[in-house]
């Protein structure tokens, strides 16, 4: 057992349920309990999403654990198949499920006879991965299925594209800034003459997975997920794989010229030297932030930096390499694969961190007090009580964090933005302390000349104490509202009954 | 669309397959642990759990809260770990850095499965810690919602002292008198004291926030009736006494275990009345209350006229509308008589669960008002399918949906209004008092919608390829 109040990557589940509903006309069905459907409401909320999210649950209840959930499951799989037309379902299993050992392969075998649309259970165990490892292990699983089912059909088309080109893998459901990111991806590609074959999991068919063959490579631009689909496919298919994520200038070249050498391999002759060097230099504005005045003033500032792999790592080499920041320890929370960050980030940082528990996060930038923290929420609101800034780089993130305006943090103009982010959160630092210098923008005298700072009215105790509970925001207002009425009424004395008599009659 | 149609019948009950959405059970920590101050909840479960409340609550997950998961991990599961070794080191741990006057265990799904015996484990850890440990098994396998706190507030009942002999404890105990009597002096309050009709002790029971606690007690007063204690107090170290023959009412629809609880255990009268939401509820509520005392209530029917004098802008926009509940939280019943009761037309009553007797009261009003107001009688579907409602939503085209978050924005994609039920428990919606506040919400998406309905944008999706 282990105490904890916080956690930075959710349950197995999650994954497979953000990548089943980013495929289009896929459902997927959790075996689970009431009130496990929370997923429905993360995605409706956080993406505002207009559609209903393709996620229903066969509840498992007091019955089921009785009796075993006999044909309720199958019967689930089967109305469902019948309702919606979906291409796939994907039986879900969570934790309670994975406790409860059913024979859950068994059930899709049944439904798989009376239902149109394909069927399968998702693979992954409940207490040994996380929502990431799920994800990445979820996605493969359904685009070997369904390479498996070409190949046995001997529908996989042979050859490939006539020009050069893409699948993009890993785009999903609740990702961070994914959305922004895959246009991104999608003009890079435009520019670079490169066509866009597939985009998985967000916005494909499952018809489509057939056709990610004829793409001449892969780009899995997360190490989170897609990893595992791109190697599968180079293992299955000999399709090469491009890994980097274009997240920062250098990052960004770096992946072109991989790209490059890759297309280049296979015949296409490109050089996109020339692409880079005018990107670079005149069309991110992310080259020359890092040679303007601006950012002189942020040479060796220290900052921390947390978050997933892919943006922590990211992050930290956007810092140290392009703005001369001084990170003094970067972090990740993904510890199945921290030595792959430990490896990225260990020249651009004085320290590693590699840990799952806020709490000891959150003491690790106490005891560094950095001047801007770059992280996940949690790490916000750390530095929230610390009084430091804190720009949002990775997931955990909010409703705020899924904005509706452009934002990607991959590309020429991810790097635009990352300077912005950066930026921002140092000059609202130093207005901070400027204001902490000279006693801020206002004196205190100012702000409580209000209409109500000297009353006639008495106040009783008890209607104070009554007073005090309502919310600090609105106390002002509720004061003010109550001591008009009380004024009108004639009276001298404000009690709770006068408090409420406002309250009811004006809305105080 | 309120004149009367075709006389209601008697109300109709339905069941369906309970697919539907609901918040789990679990929840109830959020709002349970800011009521007891002094508490601390432990929720004994699975990463699961743990990301459910830490998305629900947003924000208040900053502001160091009195709960944490105790985490299962494998060799939980497989028994490789000690259950007792493993809750005592984490017990420690709470209570060296948070020294809480409780420590209430929220038993879940996985310890339900695996047979963990939280009630057994409980007596003896509270012994050796010196801690009371309450064990509240609130999970998404028997439980909805708001039923979280009834599994709590019903495990708490049992932890109500029986009587308590030294004077100054009494009145340590007695946290609402002491809130009333603040800053009196002893012999104003033995003068107070008569101004109360001579009644049993009456106990309430429900989490409120305490202003809402303040104008019950202030309303039930001017009837000259007094409310002994309330279940949950403030503190954990507050909690009522309970003895042989205390009545006791409650003030919300989802209590009926603890109904139960105080009734069988602890040997105390129900009072079943209408609960305390809207005016007419409200009146109703203390009008039962006076009639088991025997007293003659003082000028209810003017305070409730007056209370919906004051709501007559916000009732001029609901007048013939109609409204769907889907339900998730038990108080539909409630609101729906009280929605009816301004106007509305009630096409359909989910609930989750449906406690005839502990709500006969409400339901008896409900038809009552239906009657009253020429309103057709909604049909009450129980454990509701969320897939069949949108289809008859679609049918019916309400003028407002009340519904949880996951089907509230692609309803508004597609033109139909909705209200997001969850806002309902956790606003202030009990009393007299808070009658505008309550029509606040249920009139919000109709003041939005009118605000925009010229610009011709109400349906957001392409085309409905489904249905």
């Amino acid at each position: 057992m282990k105490l904890a109040y916080w956690m930075y990557a959710g349950p197995a589940h999650i994954g497979t349920l953000r990548i089943a509903s980013s495929f289009q006309n896929v459902h997927a069905i959790m075996h689970a309990p009431l009130g496990d459907d929370y997923f429905n409401v993360m995605r409706s909320m956080l993406e505002r999403e207009r559609d209903y999210t393709p996620v229903t649950a066969s509840i498992v209840d007091r019955n089921v654990l009785a009796r075993g959930s006999q044909e309720k499951v199958v019967d689930n799989i089967v109305r469902k198949d019948r309702e919606e037309n979906p291409d796939l379902i994907v039986l879900t299993p969570t934790c309670t499920s994975s406790i409860l050992q059913e024979d859950l392969e068994n059930f899709v075998s049944r439904a798989q006879m009376d239902a149109q649309g394909d069927v399968m259970l998702a693979d992954v165990n409940h207490y040994r991965v996380n929502e990431l490892q799920a994800a990445d292990s979820t996605l493969d699983q359904i685009v070997k299925f369904y390479i498996q089912k070409a190949k046995k059909k001997g529908e996989l088309p042979a050859g490939k594209t006539e020009k050069p080109s893409v699948n993009i893998i890993g785009i999903s459901t609740l990702g961070f800034h994914n959305q922004h990111d895959c246009i991104e991806l999608k003009r890079l590609m435009a520019d670079l003459g490169i066509e866009v074959n597939e985009v998985i999991p967000e916005g494909a068919s499952v018809h489509n997975l057939k056709n990610l063959p004829r793409a001449w490579f892969n780009l899995a631009p997360y190490r989170e997920i897609g990893l595992m689909t791109a190697r599968y496919l180079e293992q299955e298919l000999g399709m090469p794989y491009v890994d980097i994520a274009p997240m920062g200038v250098v990052e960004t070249a770096r992946c072109l010229r991989k790209i490059q050498r890759v297309i280049n391999a296979q015949g296409a002759n490109v050089d996109y030297e020339e692409y880079i060097d005018n990107q670079t230099r005149f069309v991110s504005q992310a080259a020359w932030f890092s040679r303007s005045i601006d950012c002189q003033n942020l040479t060796g500032k220290k900052v921390v930096v947390f978050g997933d792999n892919t943006h922590a790592a990211a992050m930290t080499k956007i810092l140290a390499r392009e703005m001369g920041i001084h990170v003094v320890w970067a972090g990740t929370y993904c510890k199945y694969d921290a030595d792959w960050f430990r490896e990225q980030v260990s020249e651009y940082c004085d320290e590693v961190l590699i840990s799952d528990d806020n709490g000891e996060i959150g003491d690790a930038i106490a005891r560094v007090e950095p001047s801007a923290i770059f992280g996940t929420q949690m790490e916000r609101h750390v530095g929230k009580r610390l009084n430091i800034p804190c720009g949002v780089i990775a997931a955990p993130i909010h409703i705020q964090n899924f904005p509706i305006g452009y934002k990607p943090f991959l590309g020429y103009e991810g790097t635009n933005q990352v300077a912005d982010l950066v930026y921002n959160s140092f000059t609202l630092g130093m207005e901070d302390h400027l204001l902490e210098i000279f006693g801020g923008h206002d004196t205190k005298e100012v702000i409580h000349k209000g209409i109500s700072a000297d009353s006639d009215l008495n106040w009783t105790k008890d209607a104070r104490a009554e007073l005090n509970k309502v919310p600090g925001f609105v106390r002002g207002k509720v004061k003010r509202n109550t001591e008009k009425f009380a004024r009108d009424l004639g009276l001298d004395e404000i009690t709770i009954e006068v408090m409420y008599a406002a309250k009811e009659a004006v809305g105080a | 669309m309120t004149v009367a149609q075709a006389q209601p019948e008697a109300l109709n009950f339905e069941c369906e397959t309970g697919n539907y959405h609901t918040f789990c059970p679990i929840s109830c920590v959020s709002w349970l642990y800011q009521k007891i101050e002094d508490s601390f909840f432990l929720v004994i479960g699975t990463k699961t759990c743990g990301y459910f409340l830490q998305n629900a609550m947003g924000v208040m997950i900053f502001a160091e809260p009195r709960y944490a998961m105790a985490e299962l991990e494998e060799g939980d599961i497989s028994a490789q770990l000690n259950d007792y070794s493993e809750l005592k080191r984490l017990c420690l741990q709470i209570k060296r850095d948070r020294n809480p006057s409780v420590i209430v265990w929220i038993g879940t799904c996985t310890t339900e499965i695996i047979k963990m015996d939280l009630e057994g484990l409980a007596p003896k850890l509270e012994a050796e810690i010196g801690i009371p440990i309450v064990v509240a098994r609130a999970n998404g396998l028997d439980y909805a919602f708001t039923q979280g706190e009834d599994t709590v507030l019903a495990a708490m009942a049992a932890r109500c002292p029986k009587n308590v002999e030294k004077e100054e404890e009494k009145e340590e105990r007695n946290a609402i008198q002491k809130l009333l009597s603040f800053g009196k002096k002893k012999e104003e309050v033995a003068a107070e004291e008569s101004e109360y009709a001579d009644h049993p002790p009456l106990v309430l029971f429900g989490s409120m926030p305490d202003p809402v606690v303040t104008q019950l007690t202030l309303e039930l007063k001017k009837h000259g009736i007094k409310v002994s204690g309330w279940l949950p107090a403030k503190r954990y170290t507050e909690l009522p006494i309970l003895e042989e023959g205390y009545y006791v009412c409650g003030v919300n629809p989802f209590l009926s275990r603890t109904a139960t609880t105080l009734m069988r255990r602890r040997k105390c009268k129900l009072i079943g009345a209408p609960f305390p939401i809207g005016p007419d509820g409200t009146r109703a509520w203390i009008e039962k209350i006076c009639s088991v005392f025997g007293i003659e209530p003082k000028g209810l029917e003017e305070r409730e006229r007056q209370i919906w004098e004051s709501v007559e802008d916000y009732l001029q926009l609901i007048r013939g509308k109609s409204v769907f509940f889907m339900g998730d939280n038990l108080l539909e019943i409630s609101q729906a008589r009280f929605l009816i009761r301004c106007g509305m037309t009630v096409q359909e009553i989910g609930i989750p669960y449906m406690d005839k007797r502990y709500q006969g009261a409400e339901l008896a009003l409900l038809e009552k008002t239906c009657k009253e107001m020429g309103a057709p009688i909604p049909k009450i579907i129980e454990k509701p399918d969320n897939y069949n409602q949108i289809q008859r939503i679609y049918e019916l085209q309400p003028d407002l949906v009340i519904t949880g978050m996951a089907h509230a924005n692609p309803l508004e994609a597609r033109g139909i209004n909705t209200k997001w039920s969850v806002e309902f428990t956790f606003a202030q919606i009990h009393g007299f008092t808070n009658t505008r506040d309550m029509l606040e919400l249920v009139t919000r998406p109709l003041r939005r919608n009118s605000s925009l309905k010229d610009l011709g944008w109400d349906k957001l999706v392409k085309e409905e390829a489904k249905v």
